[in-house]
């Protein structure tokens, strides 16, 4: 099985990593980079736990191919925060005890960051609908959408 | 076995040759464009080793050319980039309507409407609304360029006329003149993130005093592939496109489909919903036509 040789940028850092040519974003993210904050939920696109921007894009990592990274910029979940500090969407989702088992929030984080970055001032129909690729089984969604709205609030209010 | 490989061809010629050469050594190859469907069907239905040929790095597969007559929508341009503009979305507010009736905010990041196209299933959601919409496609291939209506280029529950040796380069559509407008609506059980049970595309010309001079019906979900309705399209033509002639274009429709029962719904169900969906999806059209 030959390797393909990919340049790419990781949260602003070069990379360069070996694919194979059907592993996907997510396999090499996790098992090549050794960046395990993106999730594996149903490898099919319908969870949404493995979200990440590409170019500022949402996208499900298990739904692209590594080899397909080439030359893009690449936003995980891990280059969310700056350094110790959290992003105030993280915060947000602490304060407002937004997740339980905690699987689906790097994709959820992702995927509101991703939304506020377009729409700093989303009504809770387009955050519902915005976040409707990612499946949460334990908080009910209530407390997530109350996160999301809060750290918009708090986002207007620093700019 | 033979491995997977990946190529990603910057040309038209490229891409074909490439396509015609696997072809000639009888290996296999997978256009890729925004791979949603592919990438689950390898890890599930067809894991067979083949050479993914990426598309997106074509120029002319990324041509979105909305000015035009034709407008063209190159096949390897995202959902998502359609979906946010406003003078497509004016220009072809069905065919929109299904491109953002397609998965969740991550999957219209990557999924084109003509890889839903190329997918072929009897359920894509775009593909009643580019046949409603005369939408022809335009093939590339190593005898050079041919065009296909969109009606004419599905074979099968996910086969189609591409042969091995060609590819979807983009989808061509005649300008709306006048009082030309479109509507889609398919049914799913929820709002949001499903496959639909059926579904109607329905493009309509209005004269000035709101008389149907041409239409186009089409229907997804109830037949093998997406189909042309032209007995619908013909009760609607020469009226005013009234509850009457709507509800004659939607028991064409109906007597149009030749569904199957499955987990989404029955043959009786799909029967009559897609005459249903016909009705509100010809009214859709013809009151943003009466608005132009």
């Amino acid at each position: 099985m030959s390797k393909v040789h990919v340049v790419t940028s990781v949260n602003g850092e070069p990379r360069e990593m070996l694919c194979e040519p059907q592993q996907s974003l997510l396999e090499v993210l996790r098992d090549e980079l050794g960046m395990t904050g993106t999730k594996e939920g149903c490898a099919t696109g319908d969870c949404g736990a493995c979200s990440v921007m590409i170019d500022g894009r949402l996208v499900c990592s298990c739904l692209m191919l590594g080899v397909e990274a080439q030359g893009v910029d690449i936003t995980t979940i891990e280059g969310i925060a700056e350094g110790s500090t959290l992003h105030p969407v993280q915060r947000k989702f602490l304060e407002h005890a937004a997740l339980q088992c905690g699987i689906c929030t790097p994709g959820f984080i992702v995927a509101t960051k991703a939304l506020l970055d377009r729409n700093p001032d989303p009504d809770e129909t387009t955050i519902r609908y915005w976040l409707a690729g990612n499946l949460c089984r334990c908080t009910g969604y209530d407390k997530i959408i109350r996160a999301v709205q809060d750290a918009a609030a708090e986002l207007a209010h620093e700019a | 076995m033979e491995a997977y490989a990946y190529a990603r061809p910057t040309t038209l010629d490229e891409a074909v040759s490439l396509l015609a050469a696997h072809a000639k050594e009888g290996r296999r190859t997978q256009l890729l464009a925004g791979g949603t469907d592919v990438l689950v069907q390898m890890r599930s239905v067809d894991r067979e080793p083949r050479t993914l040929v990426d598309v997106k790095h074509i120029a002319d597969t990324n041509r979105l050319d909305i000015s035009s007559d034709p407008v063209f929508i190159g096949s390897a341009i995202p959902s998502a980039i359609l979906n946010e503009n406003e003078e497509l979305k004016s220009l072809f507010p069905g065919l929109i309507e299904a491109a953002d009736l397609i998965g969740s905010t991550q999957i219209q990041g990557r999924a084109t409407i003509g890889g839903n196209l190329c997918n072929s299933s009897p359920a894509g959601d775009t593909i009643p609304a580019i046949i409603a919409a005369s939408g022809v496609c335009v093939i590339a291939g190593s005898g050079g360029t041919r065009r296909v209506a969109c009606e004419d280029f599905l074979t099968g529950v996910g086969t189609n006329v591409l042969e091995a040796d060609e590819l979807l380069v983009g989808l061509e559509f005649p300008r709306p003149q006048g009082r030309t407008a479109d509507g889609y609506l398919r049914f799913i059980p929820r709002t949001e993130m499903d496959i639909a049970v059926a579904g109607a595309g329905v493009a309509l010309t209005l004269d000035d005093d709101g008389t149907c001079t041409a239409a186009r019906v089409a229907i997804g979900a109830v037949a093998p592939t997406a189909l042309l309705v032209p007995a619908a399209a013909d009760a609607l033509i020469g009226t005013k496109v009234d509850d009457e002639a709507l509800s004659a274009a939607g028991a064409a429709c109906t007597a149009a489909s030749s569904p199957i029962t499955d987990k989404r719904g029955t043959i009786e169900y799909r029967n009559k919903v897609v005459a249903v969906l016909c009705r509100r999806a010809g009214a859709n059209a013809r009151d943003r036509a009466l608005a132009r």
